[in-house]
């Protein structure tokens, strides 16, 4: 390193989690880049994210995406230089410089240790292979690549027709957070808990009791007081096979979890020769405590901090996420001056959380521990009630709760401040004649309500006092609720109030019955308006309809679909208004590439188009061959710039496998092979995809059509699914999917001709087309009119727009134009030009060995697995 | 405040060239390398041009590519959005940097310049 005399000084920290990120913000809010050059070595490739959140991940309920703390571009932003996947092995004191595991050295001036915990294997037999890895099907809980694996086991192994077995050892919090995830994912799941009661490090007997039942009541089996002695292996699948407890019993399990606690990595510290015991041992100013280096040396001097999990701080080491911050706020004071005698007096902690389902809070101690503490407890355990108090000289010095969490903010007021008890302690629990729950009212103005993101009462009451009255509008504003949002209840509760209190009403955010976010008007008022203005652009539509004129990005697309299908043959193309999938024609891939999918009307091809595909595969380059789930073949990485040579030498339509618009109709073979058939499917799908080809939807539209209720197009989880049953007649049904949701399609109607499918469904589409909210697909928009009245309206008529809808979907049916024809000619220079970029490396995809399947001909050609990722696109468009 | 009005044209050369005005049609973006930065430059419907850094910071994604209105481009890979005059997210991401940019009459009609952001 470079160093200058007068240059800033250099921090490095070691580690990039929770409690690092923490620190960095905290130092870069004092002006720390003034002071400090700052280098952060971080063991998994990514930006930092929220552990806490992986969890919320492995349910399904949020993306990867969603938990990023800080991506890796914002490290540069603020001029902090990552070496993410780089393992810092050793701290070379008397150096002063850190070494990494490639060997490298990092002068530093002050270091900072923030390097976590990892997951504790309690020794069992089995539980590692000869080199030291774990056994194929075994997995800690403790990072996203963890929670990938498991991710990744769950869905191959949950789908089976008979439910695979898993087994989470550790009925902790994370092992019962595991085990709610996987159970969400179809497995059949069982804890394996060593102490006699779940929780037992926030919960006494009686509540773990209580929590067991209402965990076993979910579905998932508990084991306590039992401990796990041995792993048994399939030998021939090579992974593992089951669990063995001390008793003698066993347990089958296609995969195995293990959350028995967490280890402090104190593996630095030690190799550095600092003082080490649980965690690494700091001070009151997070300051690593000294080791004699020798005679006349100045020891650490002061360069040396530690936080977090990894660190022990007057004795207690802490796996919670609020003392961390507490860390992290005084280490940010010390290192840059803000408040050179900041000090930490250490965390009394208590936890709020949905466990597996159950709300529990648990705040200090759990149960009594002095002779003459006093004890309350409400136990209903048919409930899943149970309510405690700790009381100590007239002090509050634990709670617990399950199953019912209002009174934990009061309490919590109560156990931080000392507050004075009532006389009567049941009063803690509950509101003896006054009636009604704690009001949000009693808490301090800097009772912190967001443990996340240490949001206050205060700042939330700041908002609604700065304008804000929705419930949103002060989560956007404060960044309550956007952490865990186990306090979502809660800043609900404190804006009603709030709002209340200043005289005002609680608003809702208007703009959710909007059709689109930029013009304040719900779908029906917008078409009358586009209507009788008779606008026929989005520009005009914005000009005449969003206050004050204003564009809005995220309203073109939306009204762009509108405006065309209002205005089938009038409608002014304004290309900038549509996504770039609606304006090359092909569906944009995570690298920058797209996605090219032909047509092939019912997933019907013929020698000739296969040959023209693998032609034009070869040609350019094509990255991977694919066949979807629609029954298509999907070329992957194709260069912007190829998209016309593509399209010309295919010299085939366009699929459709990029726009919110009528993409396949999947076909079984029919008559014409099937032994079973009772129609002709395979004729009936190509003639709805001829008749219905390109006709733009609120979101993404799929037929299927099958030859009988076999089922083997799966027309019965389509948006329009058509199943032949016998004597000519044809039962369609709507409003089906299987994707992001699952739900079977309600009957419409049975028909007794191929016409009269093709009339009810041109019918239902323009329905939809006109009355479907913008990328509400039809699972949703069928449900909310309900199958009786789009039965009433579609088949019987009542409202008399039969004739009218068939009307216009034939009128959309003829203005069809095959959006390539106008490839020779593009609307603007340049279209397929730019930009051949090299964008920011990919994160590290697996690429297929040369000539593995998938991959083309060409030799050199390196092949990368890239999903498509419409459904990412899809979940972000929903906002 | 980085969108350049060009009613009111410079004449002195600022930046670097990088197209005629005309080469990125109204309402669109391309992207170019200058001076070794990746630079998405937009042509507004009303005739003003922005520029900001060309891949978003959540996942590599390609912004020229992207819809904007006046002051705010969308990634059209997961639809995270970016004021156009700070470069701040509008959605919780990192920002991206604001390079400037002007409008440069020239004999064959007016030039985009872009001076990259340190």
């Amino acid at each position: 390193m470079k160093k200058q005399p007068g240059a800033k000084r250099h921090l490095v920290l070691v580690g990039n989690g929770m409690a690092g990120a923490r620190l960095l913000e905290e130092l870069l809010e004092r002006g720390a880049s003034d002071q400090f050059e700052i280098t952060v070595f971080g063991d998994e490739p990514y930006g930092n994210y929220n552990r806490i959140m992986l969890s919320h991940v492995l349910a399904g309920e949020d993306g990867e995406e969603s938990i990023y703390l800080n991506e890796i571009g914002w490290y540069a932003e603020n001029g902090i230089e990552l070496r993410s996947g780089v393992r810092v092995v050793d701290i070379d004191l008397p150096a002063k410089e850190v070494v990494g595991a490639d060997g490298g050295r990092t002068a530093y001036d002050v270091v900072v240790i923030a390097t976590g915990s990892s997951p504790h294997f309690p020794p069992m037999d089995g539980l590692r292979r000869e080199d030291g890895s774990l056994l194929p099907g075994v997995s800690g809980f403790r990072s996203l690549d963890e929670t990938r694996a498991m991710l990744e086991e769950a869905r191959r192994y949950g789908t089976a027709s008979t439910p695979a077995k898993a087994v989470v050892i550790g009925g902790g919090l994370l092992g019962l957070e595991a085990a709610k995830g996987l159970q969400n994912h179809g497995l059949d799941v069982s804890v394996i808990h060593s102490p006699a009661h779940l929780m037992n490090q926030q919960l006494d007997a009686e509540a773990g009791a209580v929590l067991r039942r209402s965990i076993e009541e979910a579905g998932i089996s508990v084991v306590t007081g039992a401990r796990t002695t041995g792993l048994t292996a399939c030998t021939e699948k090579g992974r593992v096979s089951g669990v063995t407890l001390k008793d003698g019993r066993t347990f089958p399990a296609d995969m195995v979890v293990v959350t028995a606690g967490i280890r402090p990595n104190t593996d630095v510290g030690v190799r550095a020769g600092l003082v080490v015991e649980r965690g690494i041992v700091v001070d009151d100013q997070m300051r690593c405590v000294d080791q004699p280096l020798g005679d006349g040396d100045g020891g650490l001097g002061g360069h040396v901090f530690a936080l977090g999990e990894c660190a022990q701080h007057r004795g207690e080491t802490y796996g919670l996420v609020a003392p961390l911050w507490e860390q992290a706020t005084v280490l940010a004071d010390v290192l840059t001056g803000a408040d050179p005698d900041a000090a930490y007096h250490g965390s009394k902690t208590s936890t709020k959380l949905k466990v597996a389902g159950v709300d529990v809070a648990s705040i200090g101690q759990s149960g009594p521990v002095h002779p003459e503490d006093e004890h309350v407890v409400f136990s209903d355990a048919r409930r899943g009630l149970y309510q405690s108090v700790v009381v100590r000289d007239g002090r509050l010095v634990g709670a617990t709760l399950l199953g019912d969490t209002r009174k934990t903010a009061a309490l919590q007021q109560a156990f931080d401040r000392g507050l004075p008890l009532p006389e009567q302690r049941v009063e803690l629990l509950f509101d003896l004649g006054a009636g009604g729950e704690t009001s949000v009212e009693d808490l301090a103005d800097d009772a912190q309500v967001c443990n996340c993101n240490g949001v206050t009462k205060g700042d939330i009451c700041g908002a609604v006092a700065g304008g804000c009255s929705s419930v949103k509008g002060v989560m956007d504003a404060t960044r309550a609720g956007k952490g865990c949002g186990s306090c979502k209840e809660v800043v609900g509760k404190l804006v009603e109030h709030a709002v209340a209190a200043g005289g005002g009403a609680l608003t809702e955010d208007p703009s959710v019955h909007w059709y689109v976010p930029g013009v304040p008007l719900r779908k029906d008022e917008l078409v009358a308006a586009i209507r009788e203005q008779h606008l026929t652009s989005v520009s005009a539509v914005f000009a005449a309809l969003a206050p004050g004129g204003a564009e809005d990005a995220k309203s073109k697309m939306g009204l762009t679909s509108l405006l065309r299908t209002l205005w089938p043959t009038e409608f002014v193309d304004e290309r900038d208004a549509r996504f770039i999938n609606d304006r090359v024609h092909a569906n944009i891939q995570r690298d920058g590439t797209f996605s090219v999918v032909p047509q092939m009307k019912g997933g019907v091809t013929t020698p000739d188009q296969l040959r023209r595909i693998a032609d034009v595969a070869d040609k350019y380059g094509v990255g991977m061959l694919k066949v979807t789930g629609g029954q298509r073949i999907d070329m992957l990485g194709v260069k912007k710039e190829d998209l016309p040579g593509v399209w010309a030498d295919l010299d085939m339509p366009s699929g459709y496998a990029y726009g919110k618009s009528m993409r396949t109709v999947k076909t079984c073979v029919g008559t014409d092979y099937c032994r079973f058939g009772l129609g002709d499917s395979t004729a009936l799908g190509i003639a709805l995809e001829e008749r219905f080809q390109g006709i733009e939807t609120p979101a993404k539209l799929k037929l299927g059509v099958v030859g009988c209720p076999r089922n083997c197009a799966e027309a019965y989880v389509k948006d329009v699914g058509v199943v032949a049953i016998g004597n000519g007649k044809w039962e369609v049904y709507v409003g089906g999917a299987a994707g992001a949701s699952v739900r079977k399609a309600d009957l419409l109607a049975t028909v007794d001709s191929p016409e009269a499918v093709i009339q009810l469904t041109g019918r239902f589409i323009q329905f939809y087309r006109t009355w479907g909210n913008w990328l509400e697909r039809t699972y949703d928009f069928v449900p909310r009119l309900s199958i009786e009245r789009v039965r009433l309206v579609l088949v019987e008529d009542s409202d008399g727009m039969c004739a009218q809808l068939d009307e216009e979907i034939d009128a959309a049916c003829a203005a069809y134009r095959d959006p390539w024809k106008e490839r020779e000619a593009p609307d603007a220079p340049g279209r397929f030009s730019a930009p051949a970029l090299p964008l920011l490396p990919l994160p590290v995809v697996p690429r297929r060995p040369m000539g593995a399947p998938g991959g083309t001909p060409r030799d050199q050609l390196p092949v990368e697995i890239v999903m498509p990722n419409e459904e990412a696109l899809m979940a972000g468009a929903q906002q | 405040m980085t969108l350049t009005d060009t009613t009111s044209r410079t004449t002195t050369t600022a930046g670097v060239r990088v197209a005629a005005l005309a080469e990125i049609p109204p309402g669109e973006g391309r992207a170019y390398v200058v001076q070794g930065a990746q630079v998405a430059v937009f042509h507004h419907r009303d005739g003003r041009v922005s520029a900001v850094d060309a891949v978003c910071p959540h996942s590599g994604g390609p912004l020229a590519d992207g819809q904007i209105d006046s002051c705010v481009v969308i990634c059209p890979l997961h639809l995270n959005t970016w004021d156009l005059r700070t470069g701040a997210s509008t959605s919780g991401q990192a920002p991206v940097r604001v390079h400037g940019v002007a409008v440069v009459d020239a004999p064959d009609g007016p030039q985009v310049h872009v001076t990259p952001a340190r």
